[in-house]
């Protein structure tokens, strides 16, 4: 039975996980980076990567690089607005009601999308446009999908310009310190509506990168697109531990890369059961490690609702 | 004496509104009915939710597992035998050849949500906060799961049909108010208080003397229980059921319910529950056309925009609820 299972767990399988493992991690890095300077955990992220899809569809007829551009553009500015309309006046309320806030808010661009989207009496948009980088190329025998690569390529460069901006300039520091201890931060002469804006800036610029990289998996896009992936990153983001940038981001990357090697270790009999299994290891590891997988040697934040 | 009657006026002003939502029911016609219905389930959901979340103050995205497991549980138990075994050839013999009645399959759906809660209850209540939120919600991924890819226990992921549609006015309100009552037992009862003084200040109810474990256990459970239960009217209001129907969007919406009513206070559980239904409901008929004075023509879709702004709109204005989770008082 072992030997089966390592088989089974070659080399393409390795690959593929790691593909999904970088996506994962990228929202994360998005989740994580909001979390850090207001402690609330934006459901309606997913909603942004659906937003930035619907764009990219929308603009399917024009050059990529501005159907690119686009998304990025309306996915940042809706970032901004969500926070300027609804982080703001909920800043310092209990963790509960800026969650169940943010399910309102999903709610309702899901539901916005589902309008827009059926006014030409189908559900769901493609797009056509960038699709081509779907295609597979041949490496050393393993068929690797460009979009794989550029999405692995890009989590690793988000997140060193990331580090780079966290430990080497002053914005990052005051975003550091805000993280730390939000009130000490303040009294020292941070000021809390740039480090959230800009925490709420590039957390819209990587939910854009999330988008045209899941639109290129997938160019069918509909109201619950990146739905299930934002949930399954929430839960990843807890895992490693929410408290710190790095963990959540490892959480992150560890759900998306475990979901993808038992998907390709269970037999194809038994893969139905696969959330199951998944979310059993969250219990366990979660019973195990309530402050996250990766918090090592640190004190579980004391959390009440 | 006063002090009592303030306490009484603490249940009987949510039962009351029951009541009168049930009795509602029966004076509009058929095809609104269904609201007044709906309305009353989503008060004994929103209320077991409530006896967890609201005394614990311990986030919980899994009582909705419950709530599925009443459902299919009642709901396979009370389709008539002689259809049963063509429905669903593949359940277990003694699922298959056996069946209950109403109230009885209402029982076993109590029992059944509540020993499913509290075994799960009894690991995960060692986690408080968001690993907690995390868990419980990873029970409702598994529960779904299991229930949809099983057909050994139910009907897979298949619809549930031939249910017998019990869950009329009168069961319906009847159940909302069982909950009410339960709800109102346990937060008035020692192991109630003590759960409340937990989601005050764990450490200072530790340190009389509070298992903070054991009370989380037990309020799980009895949330469980009611879940199952309302599970169990729900089917029977519906007549039919997939896994879907019991899944992600209730959650949300229940828990949207409890919220916006003011999660901490039995007045805002079911407040919230019958605001919230009620808003949904005329928003349904205004895509269809309702005359209030004038014409109100939505357009269809719009439904679900109004219903998550006002939702949203509500938390950012009075983030404690519509009651700002105090129990219902005739004066201030």
């Amino acid at each position: 039975m072992t030997s089966g299972l390592l088989a089974a767990l070659d080399a393409q399988t390795i690959v593929d996980a790691t593909g999904l493992g970088a996506v994962y991690a990228l929202m994360a890095v998005g989740i994580g980076l909001v979390f850090g300077v207001l402690r609330l955990v934006n459901f309606a992220y997913g909603q942004l990567v659906m937003v930035g899809a619907y764009t990219l569809a929308f603009t399917a007829a024009w050059p990529v690089a501005a159907s690119i551009a686009a998304c990025f553009v309306v996915v940042v500015a809706l970032s901004m607005v969500m926070e300027r309309a609804v982080f703001r006046p909920l800043r310092g309320e209990s963790p509960a009601v800026m969650l169940v806030t943010t399910f309102a808010i999903a709610f309702v661009l899901q539901a916005a999308a589902l309008l827009v989207d059926i006014r030409d009496d189908t559900i769901g948009e493609i797009a056509t446009s960038i699709a081509s980088f779907n295609q597979p190329v041949t490496l050393g025998g393993l068929e690797v999908r460009k979009i794989t690569i550029a999405s692995v390529v890009a989590a690793a460069v988000a997140l060193g310009l990331l580090a780079l901006l966290l430990t080497r300039t002053t914005a990052g520091l005051h975003m550091r310190a805000a993280a730390a201890d939000f009130g000490t931060a303040r009294l020292l002469g941070v000021n809390a509506n740039r480090v959230i804006g800009l925490a709420v800036f590039l957390s819209g610029i990587l939910a854009a990168a999330v988008a045209v990289i899941l639109t290129v998996q997938n160019p069918f896009v509909g109201p619950d697109f990146a739905l299930r992936e934002t949930i399954v990153v929430l839960v990843g983001v807890v895992v490693g531990g929410i408290d710190r940038l790095w963990t959540a981001t490892l959480g992150g990357f560890a759900i998306g890369f475990a979901t993808g090697v038992i998907n390709g270790v269970l037999p194809t009999d038994k893969s139905v059961y696969l959330p199951s299994l998944v979310f059993a290891l969250v219990i366990l590891v979660l019973l195990l490690r309530p402050g996250g997988l990766f918090a090592w040697g640190r004190q579980t934040a004391v959390e009440r609702m | 004496m006063k002090r009592s009657l303030e306490t009484a006026g603490q249940v009987l002003v949510p039962a009351a509104l029951v009541v009168a939502v049930g009795i509602g029911s029966t004076l509009v016609s058929s095809a609104n009915e269904i609201y007044f219905l709906d309305a009353l389930v989503s008060v004994a959901i929103v209320v077991a939710l409530y006896v967890f979340i609201g005394n614990s103050g311990v986030l919980s995205f899994g009582q909705i597992s419950f709530v599925a497991v009443g459902a299919f549980a009642a709901g396979v138990m009370t389709i008539p035998l002689d259809s049963k075994t063509g429905v669903l050839p593949q359940l277990f013999p003694i699922l298959r050849d056996h069946t209950i009645g109403n109230i009885a399959s209402l029982l076993l759906a109590a029992a059944v949500g509540g020993l499913f809660a509290f075994l799960v209850g009894l690991p995960l209540m060692r986690l408080s906060g968001l690993a907690a939120g995390i868990a419980t919600f990873a029970v409702l991924e598994i529960t779904h799961n299991v229930l949809r890819e099983w057909t050994r226990i139910g009907p897979g992921a298949t619809t549930l049909a031939l249910v017998p549609e019990t869950t009329q006015a009168l069961q319906a309100t009847v159940g909302a108010l069982v909950a009410i009552a339960v709800a109102f037992a346990y937060q008035r009862s020692r192991f109630g208080r003590m759960l409340r003084a937990t989601r005050e200040d764990a450490a200072a109810a530790r340190g009389v003397g509070v298992s903070v474990h054991r009370e989380r256990v037990l309020a799980f459970t009895v949330s469980g229980a009611l879940a199952g239960f309302a599970g169990g009217l729900l089917v029977h209001e519906l007549g039919s059921i997939t896994t879907e129907q019991v899944y992600l969007e209730l959650t949300f919406l229940t828990l949207a319910m409890l919220v916006v009513g003011g999660a901490s206070s039995l007045w805002g559980a079911v407040l919230g529950a019958l605001t919230v239904s009620g808003l949904s409901s005329f928003l349904a008929e205004a895509e269809q056309g309702v005359d209030i004075g004038a014409t109100l023509d939505l357009p269809s879709g719009t439904r679900l925009i109004i219903l998550g702004s006002i939702m949203a709109l509500v938390l950012i204005v009075r983030p404690s609820g519509l009651t700002g989770g105090r129990e219902f008082r005739l004066r201030r």
